[in-house]
């Protein structure tokens, strides 16, 4: 396995770029999908309690 | 067990925070980047972990902004392009200007007292809009504007031909010395301070550049997703940046973002304005206590300062809820949302 930290700073520094990149789409996909899941019954509840 | 280098209280922590953050930037449009440097100097990070792992967080939060504001079709993408010199300069300036002064050992008192001005200011703003709205709200009707015009000095300025000229998307003419200089200045501040510096950039492409009100939200959005990723690519040429802290906080914005957003269907933003900027002035008198605490070495004021600034934050996010939840129970209809 190779170590993060004996990775050349600006392939580390792109890394880093790159996982935040992909963590953004990542949630953007991922609460998008579970927002269309549960937020009708989200809202039907709230407006039934 | 931590995880990325977070102990699990600090994740509860991070992603409690970044929700707070997200419910504002979706609510408001703003506001999720300027607290956070600000709480990191509270917490005691270093201020380039700080401001490198803010960036960071900016990159992750445009990127999501820009994906939502992709599928109305407002960004022009052009204009975004050719600012990206200017910020990759205007970000190095800052950055150098942080590294040089914490070899001064002077870094965080100097990135505090900018942050206590920082927000002190848009807090006024904020307030003083927030009453002024209330006073005027009886006296005005619809405003008949056109979507499309542009402010007398964006005219001013745009009737000065200084070569080289590029035609925008929305095929008006601007010189690329103004273009350039937006992107530099706001990225001077991005830099130095850690943020997207929507708040600057927004107003400076409608009033400088003289790109119409809706597209430069949407322009000013990928410009902040371009600071982001070159102030985070830079800060992370010198690794500081804390990943564990910029995935905490981007798993609890991304969440709060859509809620955020979902609220402004049904909460009357004139209702929660005023306390998003009485939240500001208190930050920034939170950031004033947290600086006090070390220069009076008591650590007593760094508790308070946490305090203030994350329970008044948590205080904001609630007064939204509350309103979304009652305005929901009461049957207000969301109207159709992109």
């Amino acid at each position: 396995m190779i170590e993060f930290a004996a990775l050349p700073t600006a392939v580390q520094a792109a890394l880093v770029v790159g996982l935040v990149l992909l963590e953004a789409i990542g949630l953007y996909l991922g609460y998008g999908a579970l927002e269309q899941r549960i937020a009708p019954p989200v809202l039907n509840a709230i407006r039934n309690a | 067990m931590a995880v990325l280098g977070l102990s699990p209280e600090l994740w509860v922590l991070f992603v409690g925070f970044g929700f707070m953050v997200g419910v504002f930037f979706g609510f408001f449009g703003m506001g999720g980047s300027f607290l956070v440097t600000p709480t990191l100097l509270i917490l005691g990070y270093p201020a380039s972990v700080a401001i490198g792992s803010s960036m960071a967080f900016v990159f992750g939060t445009a990127v999501i902004a820009t994906l939502k504001h992709n599928d109305i079709g407002q960004v022009d993408y052009k204009l975004g392009g050719l600012m990206f010199a200017g910020i990759v300069l205007g970000i190095e300036a800052g950055k150098m200007l942080v590294f040089g002064l914490e070899a001064l050992g002077r870094a965080e008192l100097v990135v505090g007292i900018a942050y206590i001005l920082l927000l002190a200011a848009i807090g006024l703003v904020f307030t003083r809009n927030a009453l002024r709205q209330t006073n005027e709200d009886d006296a005005t009707g619809e405003s008949d504007s056109d979507p499309n015009d542009i402010p007398e000095l964006a005219k001013t300025i745009k009737s000065y031909d200084i070569p080289p000229m590029v035609t925008l998307t929305d095929g008006s003419r601007a010189s690329m010395w103004v273009i350039s200089g937006v992107g530099g200045g706001v990225g001077v501040v991005s830099g130095f301070l850690g943020v997207g510096g929507g708040f600057i950039r927004m107003p400076a492409i409608y009033y400088l550049i003289g790109v119409p009100l809706a597209a430069a939200v949407g322009t000013s959005l990928f410009g902040a997703l371009m600071s982001g990723a070159v102030g985070a690519f830079s800060y992370g040429l010198s690794g500081v940046i804390d990943v564990g802290v910029v995935t905490a906080l981007l798993v609890g914005s991304a969440f709060g973002a859509r809620i955020g957003s979902a609220s402004t269907a049904y909460v009357d933003e004139e209702d929660v304005t005023i306390y998003f900027g009485i939240m500001l002035l208190l930050a920034s008198v939170a950031v004033a206590f947290g600086e006090l605490a070390t220069w009076l070495e008591a650590p007593i004021l760094d508790r308070v300062s946490f305090v203030l600034l994350i329970g008044s934050a948590a205080f904001v996010t609630v007064t939204i809820l509350y309103y979304g939840t009652k305005a929901v129970r009461e049957g207000r209809d969301a109207p159709a949302v992109g």
